[in-house]
């Protein structure tokens, strides 16, 4: 068996690994109540009845505003004036809501407008002669350009010529330089970033003003954003309830006359705003808007908010084994002696050959040496020996000492090598070897020549090495109802082995690009959804197939078109925090919903005894909050229902706490939390608010 | 004691044929077989019984169907006076044709005519009779394409709306009714063709008794909770209700079909538990209506009251309170409107309650297909609500809930509301409402918005104490009927297309469970607020303003 390293052995892993996996609130910046008097300015903007026009629930609103106010001018009483007052701020506070989370959008916008300076270009002429100047705007799709150390690139593009190392800080806000070459997965360059070293000829690949940067800068500004379709479909219900509200309010003034009594209209529309769902209605957009910007945070760009609502209701994942699931490289797990070796003297041997060799494998085998088998404490370095450098010739690598000769490789190299020397390569180290492979393992045969014969002293095992954390977050996936496949190109051996042990639900062995995309074609022909990462350029059409595809920055740029995210760095892992950003946008849209709606049963408690105790002194028994007078109760609802806006504007903004718990346990919880306390809250608001609102002079 | 002996077997009975009787109308609705008799009817009218049809062809079906209905029967009221057995009692004026005619087809069956005195044996029998039947497989039809769409996957065939009519009529209600009807006669109920007999009292003075074939359409008038009486007195008329076992009979009857139906449902969709589910719903409010109208009716307060020992006026002796309340809650409960007392006579809350129990949109447990279909809906409107609160786009049943099917659930939704607020309203503003009440204050404002609730929810219950034969109330609450009926039925159909044309979605443990307490009290919590939301302010003006004086 196979046995976990303790400790990650590698500086590899990304920093969010090494954390436990993140439960509750995906943070997205601190919310400040500066940023709601910032995006005053914003707001009174919106007042314009044509923005207003597009939520229908706010510009029942605002018409209500428009007509209490008329009514104020007319027949001026405090109670006419303060209700006008309040209904306007309602509008207000819902534009907030809004302005707040595009202001948020447009800080980002403003850094990444920042690198779209505009730059001249080195055009190549289609007659091959010198190149020319030309401005970056003038540039069209299909011409190639030059760009030299030190030069801004100025389009979107594929290298087709040279390497270089490019500075994408400002896109990404990695320091670190990546490379970019021709050919292959790694051609991508992006129009804004810096070419460091060398020289590198791009063919452009959008046309100016819809490169990657535009889209971005569109995004996140949120001047792209169009409704998804879940908000779509809400929209309409809160539509349907408006209208319910409307009747209901509309309907009582024959009613009340019929009864004996008139209502006043400035009270009718005091509740018919109250009723109608303007909590939700207000916080809608800016809840869609925060989740986008919840994924720019975490340095994915989403190209719709559609694929974000997808995000939330994948049950497929499909996961690269390398780099995703394990680290990249195999490491050295466990060392077999045999023979007359000891356990020590195949460390110590094994150890001093891989000092010199940088691989990630050998690297490994010397953490492995110095971890477990007490070796920590050897000096770093070889003083006269000859580093024997490893070539797919000879497939083994070694060290040459003075009195000894150490190998390490392929164990049919091995064995040539020890029985050339007149050493015996025993059964028993074939028997070993058989074991590590058959456990999905690579064997490393170590040898050794000493005084003119070869011994073998036994076998280091180099495993794939799951990354720690990924078991526990493949079982919240899985109680989040999501499966997860594990994509690789192992045979089926160790593609069983290492499924196992991270714990995935299924895997696919010796995976090529048309086995996944078959898989996710199968997946949602059973109607499941399905999101994936990819980067090469053959990974297109299946990050085009799937619902959500992650495509990594490093990726090539065929990558970056076919799928609907792009992930800035390149960390495959993220992919699940996408899920949890996708389920917790709509957990917040949910919640705040039935919130809104669950409101509304105080609000009525507060406002129809006081509409009707003129009528019928008896009702007087409904006004169960025992609130002073019919003008303070009125207005104490709609002081309440304008203030709780603002109140929930964080809420919205940074998102409701999620839990990967099951949907049941979710559903009972936010039912409490948002249902039970929805119809708590306004009881509680609306009494407290009624204590200060009594000493109004002519309400109390 | 006895009260709650009725109500013990009541549901026993009810238990018992749950499960054998859904299983029933499941196989009826689903078996790929004709009988001889269907085969022949199909060759008569010329109908290839095997082509099923999309949803807009369904609708064509049901809308044509009714629109031939209202037409027959209107032309059959209007021209009485040539027809045999009409007993001279000469043709229906216009607007109560329209209305009675628009009335029965829609499976509400106000009445703004009085049985014994309007109408003769033959529209009774021909027309109002043939409707009670055709009304109710109706109901049941639309009810069963809705579970279509929740079953087919990736189709836009729903069945065959004449093959669903014909087996509803011939394999469900004819044979149940033939049955019931014999019985009904051995317990006493009157059933002749006779136009009455007369007698002489016991001052020596003579009147005369009016009689007709009232056991043939008792049955069918509960069984498909239509609630159109032959007599005006309806199931407090002794000839039509005479004893404590009819009443008990006539009381399982309304229930039977809507509560099996949710077995049905269990079976077709392949989730008993879900059926059971949305069986306790229905119970859970119709339990609570019962109890707030029983006790209501023992706690009201009078000098009355508090000789005879409870609310008594308007109710049979034979009855009393307990099944008079049992009776209340589960007419109005199924959108029948039979009455066994008078609801006018409840006190402010049992007559609030009764309202109530339609207020809620007709599931408790609703009509026959109507009650179904109805809960379906609202359940749609709370999984919507419901599944964006787990983290996903919200689904139901394996059915995505997106822009489509949320229209079509509002649209559903919307239909009752607004007929009955807008009707009530714009009634209020006509100046002979006053004056067609014979209260005031909030008691006269109950017994309109009991009107218009009634009619807009198919129901036909009246409160009484509103003269409803002026032609204002004929033509408005005609239009309720209408709207009422077919808005929600439009939308139904259209919603189980576009059900029927999606792809499933498979269950995982991110799917919200709805065979749990959990979904069951989301969705009853769902169907008291959104009637509480919608008619609270309604009703602070009519029975609460009552009730708390």
């Amino acid at each position: 068996m196979t046995r976990t390293i303790r400790r990650a052995p590698e500086p590899a892993a990304p920093a969010d690994l090494r954390k436990p996996a993140p439960t509750g609130r995906i943070a997205a910046g601190a919310f400040h109540p500066r940023q709601l008097l910032a995006a005053v300015p914003l707001a009174l903007r919106k007042l314009n009845p044509r923005h207003q026009l597009a939520n229908p629930v706010l510009f029942v609103v605002w018409l209500g505003s428009v007509l209490v106010t008329a009514l104020a001018v007319l027949e001026p009483t405090v109670f006419a004036i303060l209700v006008a007052g309040w209904l306007w701020f309602t509008v207000l506070f819902a534009n907030l809501a809004e302005a707040v989370a595009e202001g948020r959008g447009k800080a980002q916008a403003e850094t990444l407008r920042r690198t779209k300076t505009e730059t001249v270009a080195r055009r190549i002429p289609s007659d091959g002669a010198h190149p020319e100047p030309v401005g970056a705007a003038e540039l069209a799709v299909g011409d190639l350009v030059i760009v030299e150390a030190g030069a801004v690139i100025p389009a979107d593009g594929d290298v087709v010529e040279g390497i270089a190392t490019v500075d994408e800080s400002a896109i990404t806000g990695e320091s670190a330089p990546v490379i970019r070459e021709s050919g292959g997965d790694r051609c991508a360059v992006t129009g804004g970033t810096t070419v460091l070293s060398d020289r590198i000829v791009v063919r452009v690949h959008s046309r100016p003003g819809e490169s990657f940067v535009d889209r971005m800068i569109a995004l996140v500004e949120g001047s792209a954003r169009q409704k998804t379709p879940n908000e779509t479909a809400l929209s309409i219900l809160l539509s349907t309830l408006t209208i319910i509200f409307l009747l209901a309010v509309v309907a009582l003034q024959p009613m009340a006359a019929f009864s004996g009594g008139t209502l006043s209209v400035v009270v009718l529309i005091a509740l018919l705003v109250c009723l109608i769902p303007t909590t939700i209605g207000a916080l809608l957009s800016a809840i869609g808007i925060a989740g986008m910007d919840r994924l720019v945070q975490r340095n994915v760009l989403a190209s719709s908010g559609r694929a974000v609502e997808a995000a939330g209701d994948v049950s497929t994942l499909l996961l690269d084994k390398t780099g995703t699931i394990t680290f990249g490289n195999r490491q050295a797990t466990r060392l077999w002696p045999c023979g007359s070796a000891t356990v020590d003297e195949l460390a110590e041997a094994a150890r001093l050959a891989s000092l010199a060799d940088d691989t990630p494998e050998g690297r490994s085998i010397v953490a492995l040496c110095a971890d477990e088998y007490g070796l920590a404490n050897q000096p770093g370095n070889v003083e006269h020996g000859e580093f024997v450098e490893f070539s797919a010739r000879t497939r083994m690598s070694g060290l040459d000492l003075a009195d000894r000769r150490i190998r390490k490789g392929a164990s049919s190299a091995l064995r040539d090598w020890v029985t050339s020397h007149g050493g015996e390569f025993p059964s028993a180290v074939a028997e070993i070897v058989d074991q590590v492979s058959a456990q999905g393992a690579t064997p490393l045969v170590c040898a050794e020549l000493r005084a003119g014969t070869a011994r073998v002293l036994g076998v280091v095992q180099l495993s794939d090495v799951v990354k720690p954390g990924m078991r526990e977050r493949f079982a919240e996936l899985r109680e989040m109802g999501i499966r997860t496949v594990m994509i690789t190109g192992d045979n089926r051996v160790t593609a069983s082995v290492i499924a196992e042990q991270a714990g995935v639900d299924d895997y696919l062995a010796e995976a090529t690009p048309e086995d996944k995309l078959r898989l996710i074609r199968a997946e949602q022909e059973g109607g499941r959804l399905v999101a994936m990462t990819g980067d090469g350029t053959n990974d297109a059409p299946a990050l085009a197939q799937a619902d959500v595809g992650v495509a990594m920055n490093t990726g090539t740029m065929a990558a970056k078109e076919a799928g609907n995210m792009v992930d800035l760095d390149s960390d495959p892992t993220k992919l699940i925090e996408i899920v949890r950003i996708g389920k917790q946008l709509l957990i917040t849209r949910g919640a705040l919903t039935t919130f809104s709606i669950a409101n509304d049963l105080a609000k009525y408690f507060a406002i129809l005894p006081a509409m009707f105790v003129a009528i019928y002194p008896q009702l007087d028994g409904l006004n169960i909050m025992r609130l002073a007078s019919p003008d303070s109760a009125i207005l104490s609802a709609v002081v309440f229902n304008a203030l709780v806006i603002v109140a929930l504007i964080p809420l919205a903004l940074r998102g409701v706490r999620y839990r990967p718990v099951g949907a049941a346990k979710l559903l009972r919880r936010n039912l409490l939390l948002y249902g039970l306390g929805g119809i708590v809250t306004p009881f509680v608001g609306i009494w407290l608010i009624d204590l200060v609102v009594r000493f109004v002079h002519g309400l109390g | 004691m006895a009260g709650f002996a009725q109500v013990g077997v009541l549901v026993l009975a009810l238990a018992l044929i749950y499960r054998p009787f859904g299983g029933y109308l499941a196989k009826v609705y689903s078996s790929p077989k004709h009988t001889r008799l269907e085969r022949g009817l199909y060759r008569l009218f010329r109908l290839d019984p095997d082509a099923e049809q999309r949803w807009t062809g369904y609708a064509v079906g049901v809308l044509g169907f009714s629109a031939v209905s209202i037409v027959f029967l209107y032309a059959l009221q209007r021209l009485q006076a040539v027809l045999p057995l009409d007993f001279d009692r000469g043709a229906v004026p216009p607007a109560m044709a329209f209305n009675t005619a628009v009335s029965f087809v829609t499976n509400t069956n106000w009445q703004s005519y009085s049985g014994e005195q309007a109408l003769g044996h033959t529209v009774q029998l021909a027309g109002l009779t043939v409707q009670n039947f055709a009304s109710a497989a109706v109901g049941i039809a639309v009810a069963i394409v809705l579970l279509r769409g929740f079953t087919r996957a990736s189709a836009d065939r729903l069945g065959n709306f004449w093959v669903d009519l014909t087996r509803g009529v011939l394999r469900v209600l004819l044979p149940i009714s033939a049955v019931f009807a014999v019985l009904l006669v051995s317990l006493g109920v009157v059933q002749s063709l006779a136009a009455g007999v007369d007698v002489t009292n016991v001052d020596g003075s003579t009147s005369s008794i009016a009689l007709a074939p009232a056991a043939s359409q008792e049955v069918i008038k509960e069984l498909g909770t239509n609630g159109g009486g032959i007599f005006n007195a309806n199931s407090a008329h002794p000839f039509e209700n005479p004893n404590g076992w009819t009443n008990l009979i006539e009381t399982f009857l309304l229930l039977a079909i809507p509560v099996s139906l949710t077995r049905t449902a269990g079976l077709l969709l392949g989730s008993k538990k879900h059926g059971y589910v949305l069986l306790s719903v229905m119970a859970t409010l119709w339990a609570g209506l019962l109890a707030i109208t029983w006790w209501a009716e023992t706690h009201t307060g009078g000098a009355a009251s508090a000789l005879a020992g409870a609310n008594m006026e308007g109710k049979e002796v034979r009855f009393g309170i307990p099944a008079s309340a049992l009776w209340a809650a589960s007419t109005t409960g199924t959108s029948t409107g039979a009455v066994n007392a008078m609801h006018d006579s409840f006190s402010g809350l049992g007559g609030g309650g009764a309202l109530l129990g339609m207020l809620l949109g007709e599931v408790a447990p609703g009509g026959v297909g109507s009650g179904l279909y109805g809960l379906l809906i609202l359940a749609i409107i709370a999984m919507f609500l419901a599944g964006l609160m787990v983290g996903r786009t919200p689904e139901y049943l394996g059915k995505k809930l997106g822009k489509r099917e949320v229209t079509c659930a509002t649209f559903a939704v919307l239909a009752m509301p607004t007929v009955v607020l807008l009707g009530t309203g714009i009634a209020m503003l006509v100046p002979g409402t006053r004056d067609a009440l014979t209260n005031n204050g909030p008691h006269g404002l109950a017994e309109v918005l009991y009107a218009y609730t009634s009619a807009g929810n198919n129901n036909g219950s009246a409160f009484a104490g509103l003269t409803v034969t002026s032609d204002w109330f004929q033509a408005s609450l005609g239009m309720a009927m209408l709207l009422g009926r077919f808005i929600p039925i439009i939308a139904v159909l259209c919603l189980a297309g576009s059900l029927a044309a999606q792809r499933r979605v498979p269950e995982t443990a991110g799917t919200l469970p709805v065979t749990g307490p959990l979904f069951a009290s989301l969705l009853t919590g769902t169907v008291v607020l959104v009637a509480a939301l919608t008619f609270l302010p309604a009703l602070s003006l009519g029975p609460i303003a009552e009730a708390l004086a």
